[in-house]
């Protein structure tokens, strides 16, 4: 395809002042067909300078974000602030919205007013029902008769298709959290797309794609192809009419840095309008946006102060995207979370740092509005990072809690230098690729229906195919364990992706991406995104049943419900290869497993090992463990070593962790340490010195990701007594961020029982 | 830390090892940490020694003071740690540290650490009481980068009521730090951290604080430098659940750690001779 942009025939103004929207800008590839990346390359400038440039908020950022901050008590107390049950969303389903029109900069709200969360039935009914029921909201009888008599939902069709093995697994919790009655999310549109070339141009690409599968023979693959490109091209078509109702035409490209701002949040807000997304993320818009930035403050258009409010305005928007959820959802995932994920920093492939003073100001708006866990802020670290950048990330951490960092090398190698993360740790390519994502089996409860012969420990009910269970009155023997647990993640394994083939057929059919895939290449690189959940736990288990005696006690239903463990065993966490090595091999293990599998779409199958806060969940389905942890104890998050048992140091712990293979679990592996500030130094350069050298030196070990909280429990302790006192108290829970005071004490409690590093 | 398996000794394994102890092969260690911004710059391999000779009533680590409370570990293991942990200390300006107990209580198996850390060119740290300071020989001094010398009290009464033990040796022993990195000396001057631990009607008399700080110009006016940083540490009551699981009669069992007014009078009284003190 080939995107040529006439100069227009009018003289400069203020919405053109450059005559023509790439005046100024590098020519090449990027010209010809959609290629985000090579602008970018050709275009960007690297900063390598410190924060020193950075400008506060004016006295409008702080209007408007304090006008929006007011509505957040009643919205904390009720749960919602306000819903619309009558409109089903859709890009254009919704009037206008606005927080103070006068003094907004961006424009443009989910629904017609602020905090005010949309319906969106095509996931499923029941989910809006039971959430409109929780929060005190009467069902629009009209729409559920359409809902529930002329349209499927993605959840009736997926519980059409799932097995008695599916079913079985879901109910006894060795599977949950399967995106069958939500939105799978964790796709990324390539919005930038839409200011850099404007809706037409994206259309006309999209047209030739369609053109060119018009052209193929019958195939089951063909048709769907073409449909969901009909369906992209509708979407592109509301997308410009939703624009309009906010008196924007943007079906040219932009051609300032403040319409590029507002054309790539368009595209943001349609596809949050439409979909509610387990994770609905951002991508990697900084250094992007940067080019029309350094555009526009050469040509002395706008100052550093002007840029900044730009930024904060965006990011206010993007701090009060919200969906409607249900309580069950809400025990999973926590505080209300959206990972409106932005990948920030990082290197080339040329070498040059991605680093740019866009990529500075996205990160002020951690101080010029507080912390926030949205957007979620993701630093792609690399030793080579220009120390300013550095220095500025360990500083804003220290302050905030509020960033989290993944490994730019590993990430880079496996998926190039224009990629991002969906949700907490799940890499791709921007606008090449896409996952199906897959939430998480509990390993934990595997090893122990290993013991019992396929049996669940709490429930005693028959779960997989019936084995004899180990014998009573002899401790556990290592090799018999390992060689059980084999046959169950065998089962879990194909029971798993059984699953997940079902949910992303249906997902596709009736809740499909519409504008996300709209802003994607025609041909996509898909991944089934697999996930493990309790590997510490598991792991440790193991360790016991190996290095310790283990006896199995069993309860009059012949279910092993404790364990009686004399002697001492390495744990996970510790960086002592003896447990280490247990955890890496059963990554291997499953993943082998996992592989094994035909994937619906031919997705590429990955696995990650994160829980988000569902540790908390797991572990209160899951029974006593040979590890000695009780039963209904939480597990740790994600790859964390379990709580209190790291005794070595954050880092120690965190090279344990490290030594997980990335390329057996390419969907990421998660881990959130904690460290009191006294921890890092005694001053406060000292302190954002060590905490840079210490993220140098975990991603040099590979380490893969580390989420970083720099808090006294005490601070925590006193937020759970007095709330009120705490509103912005942002805290990394495995993947992502959240409002400390919007956990449920049960979280909060957990959270304290983690593990906090450093002296005192 | 792989173990010795001493379970399984016999008597002549058991001889074996004492002779290995002897030679420095093998020591007996308490634990290790990876720490950041204590016991010396950057991120650390900290390894925590067995064994002391002092019996100090704020002790924090009362499960450690006798030889047997660790496990044989070889020097070749620690080094293994160490180099492993390269990168790490590359990018965080970090090293090893000795710690304990007191790691003079075993100082063929530091000295053979030391060296072999010095060898791979890690930054290295002891931290010390000095009331052993005589077992330090000037090879190990060489392999030494930084002491953290312990001055427990500045009265001598006062010290022997905190620790049991004679103030006189580790004064001595910080005046041959600093003379060691004279021009005519030793031709290497190891930098010291002087810590002082704080605390309440034991420790925080001014004229007492008073002697530690004029202690700490003495050094500095032998050899100027000497003394980088001075370190008040606030006693905490993070030991206490030890002493109980020791069955031990802790004196200080209802003490409470310095208030932050009392912990900055002292910290104010270095900061008058000038002192880098946090």
């Amino acid at each position: 395809m080939s995107i040529v942009h006439e100069v227009p025939a009018t003289p400069a103004s203020a919405s053109e002042p450059y005559g023509s929207a790439w005046s100024g800008f590098s020519g090449g590839p990027w010209q010809d067909h959609v290629d985000v990346r090579d602008f970018i390359q050709r275009n960007y400038t690297p900063y390598e300078g410190d924060a020193t440039f950075l400008a506060g908020p004016t006295t409008r950022t702080t209007h408007v974000w304090d006008t929006v901050s007011a509505m957040f008590p009643a919205e904390r107390a009720r749960g919602v602030y306000d819903v619309d049950p009558h409109t089903p969303a859709g890009i254009t389903a919704h009037a206008p919205g606005y927080i103070d029109r006068d003094a907004e900069l961006i424009f443009g709200l989910q629904t017609d007013a602020p905090l005010k969360r949309a319906i969106m039935p095509n996931g499923g009914w029941r989910l809006v029902e039971t959430s409109l029921a929780t929060y005190g909201y009467g069902v629009d009888e009209s729409v559920k008769e359409t809902f529930t008599k002329y349209r499927k939902t993605h959840n009736e069709g997926v519980f059409d298709a799932y097995s008695p093995d599916v079913r079985a697994a879901r109910r006894s919790h060795i599977v949950t959290g399967l995106p069958d009655a939500y939105g799978r999310g964790r796709i990324i549109g390539d919005y930038r797309r839409v200011a850099l070339y404007g809706v037409d141009a994206l259309i006309d690409a999209k047209r030739a794609d369609k053109l060119s599968l018009d052209a193929q023979p019958f195939s089951e693959k063909v048709v769907r192809e073409r449909e969901e490109h009909a369906e992209q091209l509708r979407a592109l078509g509301e997308l410009k009419q939703m624009a309009a109702s906010y008196g924007y035409d943007i079906s040219r490209p932009a051609t300032t840095a403040r319409s590029a701002v507002q054309w790539l949040y368009f595209a943001y807000l349609g596809a949050v309008k439409e979909q509610n997304g387990a994770a609905m993320s951002l991508g990697r818009t900084s250094t992007f946006l940067d080019v029309y930035f350094q555009r526009d403050l050469s040509a002395g258009l706008i100052t550093e102060e002007e840029a900044q409010e730009l930024i904060d305005d965006f990011v206010i928007k993007l701090r009060i995207v919200r969906f409607l959820r249900t309580p069950e959802y809400d025990t999973l995932f926590s505080g209300d979370p959206t990972w409106v994920t932005e990948t920030v920093g990082g290197m080339g492939d040329d070498e040059r740092t991605l680093v740019t003073k866009t990529s500075f100001r996205y990160l002020q708006t951690l101080y010029n509005l507080g912390p926030a866990p949205e957007p979620n802020l993701t630093v792609f670290w690399s030793q080579d990072l220009p120390r300013g950048f550095k220095d500025f990330c360990a500083q804003v951490s220290i302050d905030t809690s509020a960033l989290q960092y993944e490994s730019d090398r590993q990430i880079r190698a496996a998926w190039g230098d224009d990629a991002a993360i969906a949700c907490c740790v799940s890499p791709m390519a921007v606008g090449k690729q896409m996952q199906f994502f897959g939430a998480r089996v509990n390993l934990a409860k595997a090893l122990l229906y290993a013991i019992n012969g396929g049996r669940d420990e709490v429930s005693g009910a028959q779960v997989m195919p019936a084995f004899p269970p180990v014998a009573a009155g002899r401790p556990l023997e290592y090799d018999d364990i390992r060689r059980r647990l084999d046959t169950t993640m065998d089962w879990l394994a194909a029971t798993y992706v059984e699953a997940l083939n079902v949910i992303h057929y249906m997902h596709d059919k009736y809740a499909y991406e519409r504008l996300e895939m709209a802003l994607h290449d025609r041909d996509v690189l898909r991944t089934m995104a697999c996930g493990i959940a309790g590997l510490a736990v598991t792991a440790d288990s193991l360790s016991a049943v190996k290095y310790a005696r283990v006896m199995p006690l069993f309860d009059d239903r012949g279910v092993v419900v404790d364990y009686d463990v004399s002697g001492s065993f390495p744990v996970y966490g510790n960086d002592d290869d003896r447990a280490d090595a247990i955890a890496v091999e059963l990554v291997e293990s499953f993943m082998d497993k996992i592989r094994r599998h035909p994937t619906y779409r031919d997705a590429v199958p990955t696995q990650s090992v994160l829980t988000i806060t569902s540790n908390v969940v797991y572990g209160k389905a899951t029974g006593n463990t040979p590890d000695g942890r009780r039963a209904g104890e939480p597990f740790s998050p994600g790859a964390n070593p379990m709580n209190g048992r790291d005794t070595h140091g954050m880092l120690a712990s965190a090279l344990s962790v490290a030594k997980l293979p990335y390329r057996e679990a390419q969907d990421g592996i998660s881990l959130t340490s904690t460290v009191v500030p006294s921890g890092l130094g005694r001053t406060r350069e000292e302190q954002v010195a060590n905490l840079a050298g210490l993220l140098d030196a975990s991603v040099g070990l590979d380490g893969y990701h580390m989420n970083v909280n720099v808090l006294n429990r005490a601070t925590l302790e006193d937020a759970m007594e007095h709330p009120e006192d705490y509103p912005q108290l942002t805290i990394r829970v495995s993947g992502y961020a959240v409002n400390f005071v919007r956990l449920t004490r049960e979280q909060q409690l957990d959270v304290l029982s983690r593990t906090f590093h450093g002296a005192l | 830390m792989t173990l010795l398996a001493p379970a399984r000794t016999g008597p002549d394994v058991r001889s074996l090892q004492l002779a290995a102890m002897r030679s420095g092969e093998l020591g007996s260690v308490h634990s290790w940490e990876l720490v950041t911004a204590v016991d010396g710059p950057g991120t650390r391999l900290t390894v925590f020694l067995a064994g002391c000779p002092l019996r100090c009533l704020y002790c924090h680590n009362p499960d450690m003071l006798a030889l047997e409370d660790g496990e044989p570990v070889t020097a070749e293991e620690i080094l293994a740690r160490v180099r492993r942990y390269l990168p790490v200390f590359r990018a965080t300006g970090g090293g090893l540290t000795l710690s304990g107990g007191e790691v003079l209580m075993q100082p063929a198996f530091a000295a053979r650490v030391l060296h072999g850390a010095k060898e791979l060119g890690v930054h290295t740290t002891l931290d010390t009481s000095g009331y052993l300071g005589a077992n330090l020989t000037d090879r190990m001094l060489a392999d030494t980068d930084l002491i953290l010398l312990d001055v427990k009290s500045g009265d001598p009464d006062t010290y022997r009521r905190v620790t049991g033990g004679e103030l006189e040796p580790t004064l001595t022993f910080g005046r041959r730090l600093a003379r060691v990195g004279l021009p005519d000396a030793g031709g290497y001057a190891p930098e010291v951290w002087v810590r002082f631990v704080l605390v309440p009607g034991l420790t925080d008399d001014a004229k007492n604080v008073e002697r530690v700080a004029a202690y700490v110009d003495e050094l500095n006016g032998i050899r100027p430098g000497t003394v980088t940083r001075v370190e008040v540490l606030p006693f905490h009551q993070m030991g206490r659940y030890k002493w109980a699981a020791l069955g031990r009669t802790y004196a200080l069992e209802t003490t409470q750690p310095p208030s932050v007014e009392l912990t900055e009078r002292v910290r104010d009284q270095f900061r008058a001779h000038g002192l880098r003190t946090y």
